[in-house]
Formats: structure tokens, sequence, C-alpha cells
């Protein structure tokens, strides 16, 4: 039965990896999502061939887990998201940190590589669990988004790091007498957790989304060390690479380092910039801005996290449809961090049903940028702001942007002056070729569309 | 040497990983997170395996492995399908 149980295990393999090469290309994502999800099916199955199982309580764990689950899936709204991965990331990490407990209670006399095992298993998973609700928290603005700082808080975190390793190497050593080292070392992970997220601001949660997904795959990983089973080993270390490899894409879409953005507080400070911010706001009424936009050949939207909380992108779909029309040319410029996940713009204008060909990316649009009528930003500010390119004192310099300040007209929507997340100002405001549609920016959309259906009426 | 051949596996796993994950389309960022991220639910192999324990602490802790890990797996596929569902290209309309 072994035998048949590991071949299963293979197969499994097999399927998460052709699951997820599939779900790196749009026309075979979905199927892609499918394989990996019957490769799961089938490590499941398998694994209740084991003998000895304690059948009744795995049927409530399946059920009340899977209702959850399902129920999760299909409640949440799309906006929502990111901090419904989050949560889904938080309860993997959680998993595989008991695992790694419940298997030192089965077998208290571990060999020193199993007890690393355990060490890395409930060190990483409780680690991944604390720090995904905390990115729950501040997703879901139950917690504040702001970076949260307080006085020698490095050296703490350095503290409960250092605490927490020790506290492994003596459990390494001599696991039979120490099992409240271990427990000592579950209590600090979870508490690390929860300190290594609470000061990273909301804009860059969508690389601590990542990194949190790898740390999930991670910490199976380890737990397959922990009770030796080769297709944990593989899964998880499949999410916990490609988690750093979109972790890197993330820091790279913000020319940082990943140490730069778990240990800086970015935005905690005001590290204002030098550089005056000159000229005036120049506010417009949205019936002036249909004027323009009605004149316009060529419209790109740049969408931000200010259109996930505004919940814009179906208004956002009918004023593109409308000005497509009326024989513009209508693109939608995506920044990869654009949002509080990756690829969170995506999926937005995807529910509204923006085919993705008219998609594209900052480096595409940039060199044509002169030649576009009118630059929509609704609701972006960091990924816009011409700071990352002038201003060297600017926190953001250096930040690949688009370059939205080049097109003929700009129309800002906006609820307020506020600096956005980063706290940084932006002179993107102030340029004269710049227009400010003050208010919510579903509002400020929709009265555009009114303005058109008007116009086609009259 | 059982550990040693997980070792290899292991070593082979991360540049299979970083070789399939080099090249994936912005758009695809997200269903990527989180079809790989249903897919760390496969700890519940591990969790099943943990209700062997004798005990009612370890019993409890097994059984709360195996609902989170399922809240992870279930959820996390059927929020990826969710959203791939909804990716179209124009000429379909």
């Amino acid at each position: 039965m072994t035998t048949v149980i590991n071949l299963a295990y293979i197969v499994a393999s097999i399927l998460f990896i052709y699951g997820l090469k599939m779900l790196g290309r749009v026309e075979t994502a979905r199927r892609g999502n499918m394989v990996s999800a019957i490769g799961m099916l089938l490590a499941i199955v398998a694994t209740l061939l084991l003998g000895g199982l304690d059948y009744v309580w795995i049927i409530v764990g399946l059920v009340v887990g899977g209702a959850i689950g399902w129920w999760a899936a299909a409640a949440i709204k799309m906006t929502q998201m990111p901090e419904m991965v989050a949560l889904f990331n938080g309860s993997g990490g959680l998993a595989s940190m008991l695992v790694g407990w419940v298997e030192y209670l089965r077998n208290p006399h571990p060999g020193v590589v199993t007890s690393i095992a355990i060490f890395f298993a409930v060190l990483v998973g409780a680690v991944a669990f604390t720090g995904s609700v905390i990115a729950w928290g501040k997703l879901s603005e139950v917690m504040p988004g702001k970076p949260l700082l307080f006085r020698g808080q490095q050296p703490v975190n350095a503290l409960i790091v250092g605490g927490a390793v020790v506290l492994g190497i003596i459990f390494i050593i001599t696991p039979p007498t120490t099992y409240p080292l271990l427990l000592a070392v579950i209590g600090l992970s979870l508490i690390l957790g929860v300190l290594a997220v609470i000061p990273i601001g909301g804009a860059d949660m969508p690389i601590v989304i990542s990194l949190m997904n790898s740390y999930s795959g991670i910490a199976g990983m380890a737990a397959g060390f922990v009770i030796q089973n080769n297709v944990l080993i593989v899964a998880g270390t499949l999410v916990g690479a490609s988690g750093l490899i979109l972790t890197q894409v993330m820091c790279k879409a913000m020319n940082r380092s990943l140490a730069n953005v778990l240990f800086s507080g970015f935005g905690a400070v005001s590290t204002a910039g030098s550089m005056k911010v000159e000229g005036e706001v120049k506010p417009i009424t949205a019936e002036d801005a249909y004027y323009i936009l009605e004149a316009a050949s060529s419209v790109i939207f740049v969408p931000g996290y200010g259109m996930a909380v505004a919940q814009a992108q179906h208004a956002v779909k009918e004023l593109a449809d409308l000005l497509e029309h009326n024989g513009a040319e209508v693109r939608y410029a995506i920044h990869p961090v654009a949002g509080r996940m990756p690829g969170h713009m995506n999926v937005l204008l995807a529910e509204a049903n923006v085919p993705y060909e008219q998609l594209v990316e900052p480096e595409d649009v940039n060199p044509t940028m002169e030649m576009v009528d009118v630059a929509v930003v609704i609701g972006a500010n960091d990924v816009v702001n011409p700071a990352a390119r002038e201003d060297e004192s600017s926190p953001l310099y250096g930040m690949p942007i688009i370059n939205v300040d080049h097109a003929r007209t700009t129309f800002v929507l906006k609820r307020s002056m506020n600096p956005g997340f980063s706290g940084v100002d932006n002179p993107l405001f102030f340029k004269p070729n710049t227009r400010m549609l003050f208010g919510d920016a579903k509002t400020s959309i929709s009265t555009l569309v009114s303005e058109f259906k008007e116009a086609v009426a009259a | 040497m059982t550990m040693l051949l997980l070792l290899f596996i292991f070593v082979m796993a991360i540049f299979l990983g970083l070789e399939l994950i080099g090249k994936v389309p912005s758009q695809l960022h997200t269903p990527l997170m989180s079809g790989s991220n249903a897919i760390s639910g496969i700890s519940i192999v591990g969790a099943l395996a943990a209700t062997q324990i004798h005990g009612t602490f370890g019993t409890v802790l097994a059984v709360c492995a195996v609902a989170f890990a399922t809240i992870n797996v279930v959820g996390g596929y059927l929020v990826t399908d969710r959203m791939l569902a909804m990716f179209k290209t124009g000429k379909k309309d």
C-alpha cells in the first residue's frame, strides 16, 4: 500500500508542476488551476489510504474547513481579494506549524535532522500565520494601514529572532527533554510574525503578501521533511520559489531592496524631498473634463488602489466603452505595484470585462506618452509621481513610474489633496497640464458617463 | 539515506520552481499567487497523517491542522478559479 501511496504522490507532484506552468499563460491559466486542484485531491485521497487515521475527526476537520473555505471564496468581493488571499495563506501557515507540533508530540525522540525540520516548520509556519493575519488587518482596514513603529523596535525584533534561534538550537540538540522549549519557540515565532509586519506600510503590501505566500510554502516544505514526505517537499518548495520570484518582481517595480521594505518603516517618517513643489493646483469640473475627453483620440487610464476602494472599475469600463464608441483609442496602464497585491488592478478590470489586450505595462506605454491626449489617473498616486524621476532626495527616487505628466492633459481623480500611502508629496498635481477632479472616483466617472450619454441623446 | 534523497528532491524542486515561474505576465500575478497559495495547503497531507496520534490534546491540534489546511486548499482553488473565469480576451465579446 505504501508503494501505491507514494506513486500517487509522484503523480500529484507532476500535476502541481504542470498546473503551475499552465498558470503562467492567460489561455491555459484556468485549466492549470484545475490540474493542480486534481493533484491536491489525489494527494489527499492517497493519504487517506494510510492506516490508523482518525477518520471521524478527519471528516469533521474537512467539512468545517471546506465549508469555511467555500463560503469565503464565494462571498468575497473582488476588491477584497488581497485580504482574502492573506487569510487563506495564514491558515496554510498555521496548518504547517500545527503539523510540526503534533509530530513532536507523536515522537518526542526525533533525530537531529527531524528536530531541525520541526523547528523550521513551527518557526516559518507561525510567522506566516500571524504575519498574514496582520497583513489582513491592514488590508481590510481593521488596523491602520500606516506603518506602526515604536522605539527600539529593531533591537526587540533582533532579540526575538536571536531568542528563537538559541532556543531552537538547544531544542535541536536535546529534543526529548525540552518540550517547553518548543512551546517557547512557537510563542516567539507568533510574536515575530506580528512585529515583522506592523512596521510595513499599506503601499508595500504587494511585497508582504508575496513574501508571506513564499513563507507558507517553505513551512509546508519543512513539514515535509518532518514527516519525510516527498509531495510536501516538492509542492512546498515550488510555492516557496514562486513566492520569492514574485517578491523580487515587486521589489524591482519599486526599485527597492527586500531589506529596505522589511526594515525601513517606509513612509512613517515624513522625508519630504528638498525640491520645492511649485505651481498651483487646478481643479476641473466634470463638465469641463467631459469636453476634453470628448475631443480626445487617445486616452489612457491609470488605476490605483483608489479605484479599488471606490469600486469604480465598472464605471471606468462604461466610460471606456463610450470613449471607444466616440472614436478614441483606450488603454489601461497598469503599474506592477498598483493596488495592494501583485496584479490587483488586472483582477478588478477583468471583473469589469476589460479585455486584457487593452492592459499595457509602464515600459510599453511610457515611450509614446507624448501622443496621449488624456491620461486619467484614478486613485493612483506614488506610481505616477514624477519625483521618482526628477527629485533625487525623494524617497521614491528611482522607482519606475508611469509618466502621465508627459501626456497632453492629465486628469487626477482624487478625494482630497492628501499625499499617497508613502506620505510623499506629488508634484504631478502642480504641473501645468494637470487638472484635478476632486471627489469620489466612482461618482466622478459616473458623472462623466452621464455627460456622454446626454450628449448622445441630445 | 532517506533524508539525503529528500534533500536531493528539495534542491531539484527549488530549481524547477524558479524555472517555472520565471516569466509570468503581470496580469497573472494575482491568480498565480492565490493558485500557488492553494498548493501550499499541501500541508493537509501532513495534517491528515497527524491524526494517527493518540491523546486528546494531540488530536485537537491535528484536527485543527486538517481544518485550517482545508480552508487554504478549498478557498484557494475556488477563489483562483473565480478570478480566472473573469479573464477574457476582447475577441470573444
